[in-house]
């Protein structure tokens, strides 16, 4: 796939970052190019969430977390004087591994959650409508838009998450394991939405699911012990890596 | 084969000891409905409710300004204290970690444990005596304080239990911590809160010794919170420790009443939970 | 050099199988051409006819090198190294067994040469033979050891296979127009000729695949590349 050199969505310069004295990822560096997947893989432990939490600045509420290095979005450092990390949150959104509606309310008012709690005005219903699309749940719900959120299965809630994200209108996506939870019907729906996001958004996920790391994403990172051992594109990775470590895990030969 | 007959056996006398303890327990409790169910209903009439204590030996008669006296000062009692607990509450679950928060928490500890009596002669020299008077708010005052330590605790544990992934949620979608806490924690939390909300005012609608030096008792209707007002359960233990019998019935009656009203508390109390704990898996 | 276990030691004694088959079916073929030359030089129908016989043997193997490669792609979705290891033994097993029928066709040759008279002897024949031997084995080694170098030399050497190839070509098309008597016998060596020139192309075949499998880089068909401008 070839793309037209233009500055990377995401840069990552140096970042280390620690919580509760962990020293949890060391001096990454990596950058990730407007609307394309990247897919962080590692084994546990390895700093693969925290690194995902750094982009959107939720590592900071850590208690006893700090970190140092640069964190670019659209050239932008994350971390200058003046950026209002919450202002921050709406360009970068998040989904997280459990699906986690907000249980009092309805499917409805789930998706427009960002847009009622920031006091953002507009028209909601419209914007709930194109979300539930973008998420391709709008048709299984639009009949029952006012019922409770829980009424709805696990995949279909991880669904209403990323409508939920999606209606605030970030840039980039941050997915932690977001299929990790579901069955493989529901996970092959998650992957087939996120292959058609990339056209709108850029998108970061981490998973431990080595396959569907391949399956979805156009670069892959491997991240071991907080360091990133190698980035490259996913089916080099996959098929002829550099590094042996890289090799010994994405063959199974780890641990 | 005798270890498995023997196994049974253990079995069936545990389950009976047991039976017999909840027996023993319910014994006390039944004896008491019993008792003020049937000596407190012969009196009860529509006149008991609205009307005025009548003088001493004049039949008829009623606790209405009790009644609505109750209400008033367990509603001045809730206004202050749902706040300051809830509150309370809140903060110690969002940001109690530190030293404020162990202070606060050892505090309302403590207050939970102060013998009702205290802290009526404390809201005495904190109301009373400043005003001049009794009066509604003294009363009202008194029966806060023993709201707020047993609504705080609550309110922290019910706000504890929300999932912090809810909470993770919300900031992800850019909201800010605070509005987080108000409009995301403590609106999934609110139902156990309301249910707190509501033992805590059933328990200080029964209070007795707060009241009795501070709201005193008033023989009419009153609708001012600087003055003296009445309360059913002022009002019962004037009744019961007076010499006539008349009284004492009348003293049975508005106890029933009282039962009732705290009762009722209870049964919305406990209504709420399920429908609202319903909705939260 | 320590070669890391997967932590499946299933899956490692199933890649351990898969090899040993390939290694076994090699091994064969390797005899098969031998036998088959030995049969045309000594005059041997009776080895021939063994040749023709073993390759039933070849054949079967073919199929459970398949159908192993099949199992493993579908049970264990097999990355990087294992992925490049399992399609080269895909690729590599069918080169194998064209070798073997071709050992075989070289012996059927040989047993109808051997009805007739001998002609006089043909020096390049018995010096391309040799050459085709030395590169399947040569490919094979490179196989086991995972070497490129030695793979890269097969590459290599085939051309001088096909020189040596069009030299014996010349020289019985000569021994045709010398004396038409020959022809008959001349057009089977120019069979068997044949024969051996095929059978050293499969063994680049498998050379090539064997440099695709240790360094991940495709190097067959580079002229066809060039107007394209891949790399």
């Amino acid at each position: 796939m070839i793309r037209p050199q233009a500055r990377p969505k995401v840069e990552v310069q140096d970042l280390n970052a620690w919580f509760r004295g962990v020293h949890a990822l060391r001096g990454v560096t990596l950058s990730v190019p407007a609307n394309t997947v990247l897919a962080i893989i590692g084994p546990s432990g390895c700093g693969k969430s925290t690194f995902v939490r750094c982009i959107n600045r939720m590592h900071e509420l850590v208690p006893g977390a700090h970190q140092s290095g640069h964190i670019l979005v659209d050239g932008k450092d994350l971390h200058a004087r003046g950026v209002d990390p919450v202002d921050l949150r709406r360009r970068v959104g998040m989904v997280f591994q459990r699906a986690n509606p907000f249980p009092t309310m309805s499917i409805l008012d789930n998706v427009v959650a960002g847009l009622k709690l920031n006091g953002i005005r507009g028209n909601h219903a419209e914007i709930a409508e194109t979300s539930l699309r973008q998420a391709a749940l709008w048709d299984e719900v639009k009949d029952r838009l006012h019922t409770s959120a829980l009424s709805l299965s696990g995949g279909q809630q991880q669904r209403l998450c990323i409508a939920r994200a999606l209606a605030i209108g970030p840039e980039v996506l941050l997915m932690d394991e977001p299929a990790s939870a579901l069955d493989p019907i529901a996970t092959a729906k998650i992957e087939e939405l996120i292959r058609e996001l990339r056209e709108q958004l850029t998108i970061v996920i981490v998973t431990h699911n080595m396959q569907q790391a391949a399956r979805v994403s156009d670069a892959t990172a491997f991240f071991y012990m907080g360091e990133l051992v190698e980035h490259g594109p996913t089916e080099q990775i996959f098929t002829n890596p550099k590094e042996s470590r890289t090799e010994d895990y994405v063959t199974g030969k780890f641990g | 084969m005798s270890s498995r007959m023997r196994r049974r056996a253990v079995n069936v006398a545990m389950t009976a000891l047991c039976a017999l303890g909840l027996l023993v327990a319910l014994v006390p409790l039944a004896s008491v409905l019993w008792l003020v169910v049937s000596k407190g209903i012969r009196g009860l009439n529509l006149d008991f409710f609205t009307q005025l204590p009548t003088p001493v030996g004049e039949a008829g008669g009623g606790v209405g300004n009790a009644i609505l006296g109750s209400l008033y000062i367990v509603g001045i009692a809730s206004a202050i204290g749902v706040p300051l607990g809830v509150g309370a509450g809140v903060y110690l679950a969002e940001r109690g970690g530190g030293r404020a928060g162990d202070v606060i928490r050892f505090t309302a500890e403590v207050l939970s444990g102060v013998p009702s009596i205290i802290v009526g002669i404390v809201a005495y020299g904190l109301v009373v005596l400043p005003m001049r008077r009794f009066s509604a708010l003294a009363g009202g005052v008194g029966l806060a304080v023993l709201m707020v330590p047993t609504l705080a605790r609550s309110t922290e544990e019910l706000v504890r239990l929300v999932p912090r992934h809810l909470r993770e949620a919300s900031l992800a979608l850019g909201v800010s911590e605070w509005r987080t806490s108000l409009r995301v924690v403590l609106r999934t939390a609110l139902g156990g809160i309301l249910t707190a909300i509501l033992l805590a005012v059933a328990r200080a609608s029964g209070e007795t010794a707060p009241l009795l030096f501070t709201s005193l008792n008033n023989q009419y209707w009153n609708w001012r919170a600087d003055q003296p007002t009445a309360s059913l359960t002022v009002q019962i233990f004037n009744y019961a420790v007076s010499p006539y019998e008349d009284w004492h019935n009348k003293a049975w009656s508005a106890a029933l009443v009282l039962l009732l009203l705290v009762g009722a508390l209870s049964l919305v109390a406990r209504f709420l939970a399920r429908s609202r704990f319903g909705a939260q898996r | 050099m320590a070669v890391k276990k997967h932590t499946d030691r299933a899956y490692d004694a199933e890649l351990e199988e898969l090899r040993s088959k390939l290694l076994t079916l090699g091994g064969k073929v390797e005899a098969e051409i031998a036998q088959s030359m030995r049969a045309l030089s000594e005059r041997d129908s009776k080895l021939a006819e063994q040749v023709v016989g073993s390759d039933r043997e070849v054949n079967l193997l073919e199929l459970e090198v398949d159908e192993s490669c099949r199992r493993l792609l579908a049970l264990r979705q097999p990355a990087a190294s294992d992925l490049r290891f399992i399609t080269t033994a895909l690729k590599i097993v069918v080169d194998l067994e064209r070798i073997g029928d071709l050992a075989v066709n070289i012996a059927e040759r040989a047993i109808d040469l051997n009805q007739s008279p001998p002609l006089r002897p043909v020096h390049d024949l018995t010096r391309l033979a040799q050459l085709c031997q030395s590169q399947v084995r040569k490919a094979l080694d490179a196989f086991v050891d995972a070497d490129v170098d030695k793979a890269q030399a097969v590459i290599k050497d085939d051309d001088l296979l096909d020189a040596l190839y069009h030299n014996l070509f010349n020289e019985l098309l000569a021994l045709m127009m010398e004396d038409p008597r020959n022809i008959r016998r001349a057009n089977s060596l120019l069979f068997v000729a044949k024969h051996l020139e095929r059978l050293g192309d499969h063994a680049t075949n498998v050379a090539e695949m064997v440099v695709y499998m240790v360094r991940g880089t495709d190097v067959r068909h580079p002229h066809s590349r060039e107007n394209t401008g891949q790399p």
